[in-house]
């Protein structure tokens, strides 16, 4: 596996280093997963999942948020992302790309609609059954929201650790983490001592270690240069190579000729306008050409 | 399986492991001091009420006061024969004249009265509590044959003595548990805080798919540790100072205070106090912490 050794020190490859040994690529979503007991029982039943091919693994249908009493931020958002998937959500400021994600990461119901993940409505879920969902979801955050008191590896190892993997099952993974953003000499740094893109590369470590089926990222290069921002997508990419559905809102629209196999989905004024039509006619298997 | 009341050891680190925030700490030592004191105010007014009242409550004295010797004598001897034949009466012993004069010496000197001076002759006996219940019966039947025979009932002026000390333990029972409420409030009040500190931490955690019981775990572990800790230190200070008070007792000298030592269960009691309220604490911290996570999402 040869990895690129880039100026910044940062090691990009086409593939996550530690995936390929330590995470087979299955539908087991996890090794880590397998371990954990959940510590409730909450963990939900996996259904469809065969059946379905990883098709239509996020379903919004006229799907309407409304926070307080005020209009509403999405107002009929219809669309469906497919399972391994690359998607783009684009839209100017306040179109409601970080509402919607918050929709599709579960920190948010919806005022109307039907929103179903996995195959299964997370609408009128019991609120005791989300931690399943949300430990099948990684999200970049648009501030990173990490945990200041912890370390870096601390911060990577949070799902792990919440997904009740034991202390001696961290040490492989996190560290292989550590190494493939670049960041294994700075495992014990407090993210206040980080550098804003590390505090970057930190959080996407943590939103990938738990090798989610969705990865949801907003805004994730909205602080960086567009050099890292290009090796961030890298990551992305390698990851969406392994079988994640990635979902990536941001500004940029010169991101979007980085991912070549990206769909887009815009965002304005809470609707959703679709301009490349991808979303109505889904794309080619990977490896062929969008034309 | 993880009934919720124990982190794993993973869990461990995900909050900082600090202390209580601010002044509660100080709260928690202070309600355990003041709980102690209670409590031990309260199981030795219990204690000393028990033996003064094993000791004074099931007995009368008979006095005959009579001035002719011999009158005397006949009616001492009439009430002794009455009272031995007395269901429920035991123990029946006239105070002999060496304990009178021991008795008197305080007034009348160490050499006491000389024989022309008319004592009257004391009679103890020991009632059950059924012939106490009969009381009146009894003083009818010793009047009638020694007329000159005065029946007094230790329980009689220690009647007032007994509600008091009854009053005073209800008091400290009172204490106690309003104080076992204080400390329940100041602890929903220091893991709301807390909540609030972390709230930040807590939403991420819920994101990445925590459940309640996974965060109230940690909440409630370090308030329950928190707690005891306080609890200790209130403990500790409590018994120096009921420790120090006893040797102040004992200098005193007094019958009635001596006998309100604390027995050995007691002080396994008080020593179980910052347990109880390290356990309190948890359960507190627990309900808290659960219901404020279920009005998030
Ligand atoms: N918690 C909230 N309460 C009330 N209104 C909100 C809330 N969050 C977002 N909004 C409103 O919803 C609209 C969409 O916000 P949102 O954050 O989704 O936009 P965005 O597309 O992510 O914008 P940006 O590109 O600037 O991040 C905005 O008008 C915003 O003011
Ligand atoms: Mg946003």
């Amino acid at each position: 596996m040869a990895g690129v050794r880039s100026r910044k020190g940062l090691r990009l490859s086409t593939e996550p280093p530690g995936f390929q040994a330590s995470l087979p690529r299955s539908n087991a979503f996890t090794p880590h997963a397998r371990l954990c007991d959940g510590g409730t029982g909450e963990e939900p039943v996996r259904e469809g999942e065969d059946a379905g091919a990883m098709a239509g693994i996020v379903q919004f249908q006229n799907v309407g948020l409304r926070y307080g009493t005020g209009a509403e931020t999405l107002t009929d958002v219809t669309f469906t992302l497919n399972g391994g998937a690359f998607y783009f959500l684009t839209g100017p400021s306040g179109a409601g790309k970080t509402s919607l994600l918050k929709l599709l990461y579960l920190a948010q119901r919806p005022s109307r609609g039907l929103i179903r993940l996995f195959d299964q409505d997370v609408v009128t879920l019991p609120r005791a059954r989300l931690p399943g969902f949300r430990r099948r979801i990684g999200v970049v955050f648009q501030d990173f929201r990490l945990v200041p008191h912890l370390s870096a590896y601390d911060n990577i190892a949070l799902p792990l650790r919440i997904a009740g993997v034991e202390e001696r099952d961290l040490e492989v993974p996190v560290q292989e983490m550590l190494n493939w953003v670049g960041l294994s000499d700075r495992a014990s740094a407090r993210p206040a001592t980080l550098s804003g893109g590390e505090q970057q590369r930190v959080a996407i470590a943590r939103a990938v270690i738990g090798r989610p089926e969705i990865l949801v990222a907003d805004e994730p290069t909205g602080n960086v240069d567009p050099e890292m921002a290009s090796r961030l997508l890298h990551l992305f990419d390698a990851l969406n190579k392994l079988g994640t559905t990635v979902v990536v809102a941001t500004h940029d629209i010169h991101l979007l000729s980085r991912v070549p196999n990206a769909q887009m989905i815009r965002l304005e004024r809470g609707r959703v306008s679709d301009p490349t039509g991808a979303l109505r006619y889904p794309p080619p298997p990977r490896g062929q050409a969008v034309s | 399986m993880n009934i919720g009341w124990r982190p794993t050891a993973a869990e461990r680190n995900l909050l900082p492991e600090g202390r209580m925030a601010g002044p509660m700490p100080w709260v928690i030592a202070i309600m355990m001091f003041l709980t102690v004191l209670a409590a031990a105010a309260g199981m030795s007014l219990a204690v000393g009420a028990h033996t003064l009242g094993n000791q004074l409550g099931g007995r009368i004295t008979v006095q005959i006061v009579e001035a002719s010797p011999d009158a005397r004598e006949a009616q001492v001897a009439a009430v002794i024969t009455e009272l031995n034949r007395t269901q429920g009466v035991g123990a029946v012993s006239r105070m002999s004249e060496a304990d009178m004069a021991r008795l008197l010496a305080p007034w009348f000197g160490a050499e006491g009265l000389g024989p022309d001076i008319p004592v009257p002759a004391l009679i103890d006996a020991e009632l059950s509590p059924a012939a106490h219940a009969r009381i009146d019966r009894i003083a009818a039947a010793v009047a009638h044959v020694a007329p000159a025979a005065k029946i007094d009932d230790h329980a009689a002026w220690l009647a007032p003595l007994a509600g008091l000390v009854r009053s005073l333990e209800w008091l400290a029972l009172a204490l106690v548990l309003l104080m076992a409420l204080a400390t329940g409030c100041a602890v929903v009040l220091a893991s709301r805080a807390a909540l609030n500190t972390h709230r930040q931490v807590i939403d991420v955690m819920h994101l990445m798919g925590a459940t309640d019981i996974q965060i109230a775990r940690l909440f409630q572990r370090r308030i329950a540790l928190d707690a005891l800790f306080s609890g200790l230190v209130g403990l500790a200070v409590a018994v120096l100072v009921i420790l120090l008070l006893g040797e102040r007792v004992e200098g005193l000298g007094s019958e009635l205070l001596g006998s309100m030592s604390l027995p050995v269960y007691a002080w396994g009691i008080l020593t179980m106090l910052p347990i109880a309220g390290a356990l309190l604490a948890t359960v507190a911290a627990r309900l808290t912490v659960v219901g404020a996570l279920r009005r998030m999402l």
